[in-house]
């Protein structure tokens, strides 16, 4: 039953993307299609990444209401981004292949982030609001870092930020999103592979280890694959802190299970689904610029407080 | 809190910290009258006409705004008992904002002094949304809240960028969310200096606050109108915040940092902290603003964005430094 | 056979447990008293590998907990532990099948079901199995974990405090079953943390008195349950009583 639910995603997202592809096309129809292909491809990429690496993120923290942009995680990636063209110079980062550019702050996210919030995690494993609140502020702080950069930098350079940190949907390079769905591809294969192993995880860290289970390991793999997703779209468009928390709590509504096998692909699709009809929404119908993002902001928030109320009033 | 060494006596006691903070507030103002892109003396700008016209507002502005945000964060963890909230963590600045661009909207030509007393109504407003919300988070969990407010201020401030955006005050709204002394100038800052009168009236008020920290029953026992007392705080609290918010923008951590620092130095009494909590306060965000000034000179840094990164790392200490459970 | 030598555990500047050493032979019931803050789930989480002492050594049948695999370590010792952290949408049957996993490591085998059946079956949670844990009663919620434990299948069996939210007659129904376990053919060991000093009385083989980060007494029921013991154990006079030919220990 629960495969079922998964599949009628399947299906809605499919509907949904030729929808998007196909409304109102008028000639020249190849060229608007390849256009709107990208973008649908780049909402999906981003939506599907967001979702799974925000239920993975989750089982790490042991915490439904977390999500890596409310810990910081993407602050990191546009810190290192930022510390990048610093240390590069503007031309020297916009002269860099953009598949090795990609590859290598993927990496460097990877390390970073498994050092801070492996680090974190596995130190104050008891005080799970404190590490919270500790994941929050130092996103506070090293976006303020990144901030403080590019007002060091000359302005080429800082042009060349803003363009790297706030590409839109609208405008994603092909040869990235090539990279980025193979990245999201291997990384889903691989919390796939992980999901049983996880869904004994979510017993708790003691639990979990009276059960054998080798806990603190798997959680570096975990948070690995977290990073790899988060740098696959934040690298796309830049942050977006709610859109995860959106996805994982209505596909675990959806599929009504703690089974990561399920959650895991659900969260994928109901993230790209969000984004592709909120794209759609605005872009079509309203006839609205960029302002998903805002309006996936006020709705996480708002689910988030509820979440909390309701969580507390058990 | 902590023993420290006795000392000679209860003025002596509040004696060497006074002539110790006051110092640092000399030196820093003394810097920050000095330095700045154009050259004090023998410049093409008479030395005093820059003084009056730009050193003197600016530096005045950094040390009244850190004042009125650190006594406004004094007053509002005594309204929810919990010490890790200012009022950027209680959609205190974000409603003030939301209320800013709402104003500006309906009637843009009114005067600034009648929008700060608006915007200070919309942020009441919205740290009693608040309020409503802390009743619903344990106690047990102090740093829970923290993290509820941080996320219903960015409700708030999706809002303020939504109506913003549709309204084409963008500009204007960053403005106010990124504090900064550059633009300060005579004419351009005299409203927070109703600021320093706030901060009498609280401090004449040190002792009930003191006693709002103590929780509903405990201070209601001892013999306060809690409700009447909290609203009168926290009306305060807000019309500091919007003063601060209209005029430099959003100072963010500026009213959590100096009252945990004072009070691990100097203790909780209320009373006798409250100076120097204020004078914590104006000094940090002058020293920031310094800071901000220098780093690439003659280029300036806003004064929030230094102090978002150094705020930060002394919230990361401050709680890292003690055990949870003693928060709150 | 448990052996535990110069067991000793810091957490900070407290000295949680001070040099122990003892030795738990296998077969029956071992309970651990003593006052609060003595340091019994300290030890026992020593003991079952999930917390490293900070020197000493701990040995399970001769192997050393730290050093075994996770998984091996896992069908050889179960521990329930004190508070649960319940994970929503979890149901009873789905909570006690997790204890097969050290056994197929995520591939469940058509004997691991039948393992999770039996469990089901032996804590009588046969109507409840498909119920989420979360609207559960506390009691209910701790016999299914109790039967998680038990789906684990190991020699050993750790519990810490295992009787807490339950009311007498499951209290009873557990503690009986443990009994029938640790002394069936196949033997199970089980050791036990117990507040209640007369449920000890009435099913412990052996009972290990702990105070303060030391042993205060171990030995058999009738050893330890003297009336100086538990007055040093637990700063209060006690008096014994004999009731059915074991002890019965009332406040004074």
């Amino acid at each position: 039953m629960v495969e079922r639910r998964v599949l009628w995603l399947v299906g809605a997202l499919i509907a949904l993307s030729a929808l998007f592809l196909l409304w109102q096309l008028r000639a020249p129809m190849g060229f608007i299609l390849s256009l709107r292909g990208t973008k649908l491809a780049s909402l999906i990429l981003v939506g599907a990444a967001t979702g799974i690496a925000t239920v993975l993120f989750q089982t790490v923290a042991g915490n439904r209401l977390l999500t890596p942009g409310i810990v910081g995680f993407d602050a990191l990636f546009v810190f290192i981004q930022t510390a990048l063209v610093l240390s590069l110079g503007g031309i020297g980062y916009a002269t860099l292949p953009s598949v090795a550019k990609f590859l290598f702050e993927t990496g460097a996210l990877v390390g970073t982030g498994l050092l801070l919030f492996g680090g974190l995690l596995l130190r104050d494993a008891r005080d799970l609001t404190r590490m919270i609140l500790t994941g929050v502020i130092l996103g506070v702080m090293l976006r303020g870092l990144a901030e403080m950069m590019q007002r060091v930098m000359a302005p080429s350079e800082f042009a060349v930020v803003q363009q790297a940190l706030f590409a839109t949907f609208g405008a994603v390079d092909t040869n990235q999103l090539w990279i980025a769905g193979a990245l999201l591809g291997a990384a889903t294969v691989a919390a796939l592979r992980l999901a049983p192993a996880l869904d004994v995880a979510a017993l708790g860290r003691d639990r979990a280890r009276s059960l054998g289970l080798g806990y603190d390991f798997l959680m570096l793999q975990a948070l690995a694959l977290v990073a790899v997703l988060v740098a696959v779209a934040t690298a796309l468009v830049g942050p977006m802190t709610f859109l995860g928390l959106l996805a994982a709590s209505l596909a675990r509504e959806i599929t009504g299970t703690h089974r990561h096998a399920a959650v895991l692909p659900a969260a994928g699709l109901m993230g790209a689904l969000i984004l592709v009809a909120g794209q759609f929404g605005f872009e079509r119908l309203l006839s609205r610029q960029s302002a998903l993002a805002v309006m996936v902001e006020f709705f996480g928030g708002l689910l988030f407080l509820l979440l909390v109320l309701r969580r507390r009033s058990v | 809190m902590r023993s420290s060494p006795r000392s000679p006596g209860p003025i002596a006691d509040l004696l060497r910290p006074a002539i110790l903070i006051a110092a640092a507030l000399i030196a820093l103002t003394t810097a920050s009258l000095a330095i700045g892109s154009a050259s004090l003396w023998g410049g093409d700008l008479g030395t005093g006409w820059l003084l009056a016209v730009s050193r003197f507002p600016r530096t005045a502005a950094a040390l009244l705004a850190g004042a009125g945000l650190a006594v406004a964060g004094t007053v509002v963890q005594q309204a929810v008992q919990n010490r890790l909230v200012e009022p950027s963590l209680t959609g205190t600045t974000e409603s003030a904002m939301l209320g800013l661009i709402a104003i500006t909207l309906i009637a843009p030509g009114m005067s600034i002094g009648w929008k700060a007393a608006l915007a200070a109504v919309a942020a009441l407003a919205g740290t009693g949304g608040f309020l409503m919300l802390a009743r619903r988070v344990p106690m047990q969990d102090p740093l829970l809240l923290p993290i509820v407010g941080l996320i219903y201020g960015g409700i708030l401030s999706a809002m303020a960028i939504w109506l913003a955006w549709n309204a084409d005050l963008m500009q204007l709204l960053g403005a106010w969310r990124l504090g900064e002394f550059s633009g300060i100038v005579q004419g351009r800052y005299e409203l927070l200096w109703i600021i320093a009168a706030l901060s009498l009236l609280l401090y004449t008020l040190a002792d009930r606050l003191t006693l709002l920290g103590l929780g509903e029953t405990q201070a209601r026992s001892l013999g306060l109108n809690y409700t009447q007392t909290r609203l009168l705080a926290l009306a305060v609290m807000s019309l500091i915040a919007s003063l601060v918010t209209v005029t430099v923008g959003a100072l963010p951590f500026v009213g959590l940092v100096a009252p945990n620092l004072i009070s691990r130095w100097r203790g909780d009494n209320l009373r006798a902290n409250l100076p120097f909590i204020a004078a914590g306060g104006g000094g940090l965000v002058l020293a920031a603003d310094i800071a901000g000034r220098l780093i690439r000179y003659p280029y300036e840094i806003p004064a929030a964005t230094v102090f978002s990164v150094f705020g930060a790392a002394i919230f990361l200490w401050l709680l890292h430094s003690v055990p949870a459970r003693s928060h709150g | 056979m448990i052996k535990v030598e110069g067991l000793s555990k810091n957490a900070g500047a407290v000295e949680i447990l001070k040099d122990l050493t003892l030795s738990i032979p296998p077969g029956g019931i071992t309970a651990l008293i003593g006052p609060n803050g003595a340091g019994k789930s300290s030890l026992l989480h020593c003991i079952a590998g999930l917390d490293r002492p900070t020197s000493g050594m701990v040995r399970i049948d001769g192997t050393d907990p730290f050093s075994c695999p996770d998984r091996e370590r896992a069908r050889h010792l179960a521990f329930l532990q004190q508070s649960q952290p319940v994970v929503p949408r979890l149901t009873v049957r789905d909570m006690v099948a997790f204890g097969r996993w050290p056994h197929h490591g995520g591939r469940p085998r058509p004997e691991d079901a039948e393992a999770t059946e039996q469990a089901l079956r032996a804590f009588e949670l046969e109507d409840l199995s498909e119920r989420p844990l979360e609207v559960l009663s506390g009691g209910q919620r701790q016999r299914a974990l109790v039967a998680m434990t038990y789906a684990q299948a190991t020699p050993w069996l750790l519990l810490d405090e295992p009787l807490n939210a339950l009311d007498p007659r499951h209290a009873h129904d557990l503690m009986r079953r443990l009994n029938d376990l640790s002394h069936a053919a196949d033997e199970r060991s089980v050791v036990v943390v117990l507040h209640d000093i007369n449920a000890a009385a009435r099913w412990a083989d052996r009972i290990i008195a702990m105070k303060d980060g030391r042993i205060a007494a171990e030995g058999l029921v009738a050893e330890v349950l003297t009336g100086e013991v538990l007055r040093d154990l637990y700063d209060t006079p006690f008096d014994v009583l004999v009731h059915g030919g074991r002890p019965l220990v009332v406040t004074v």
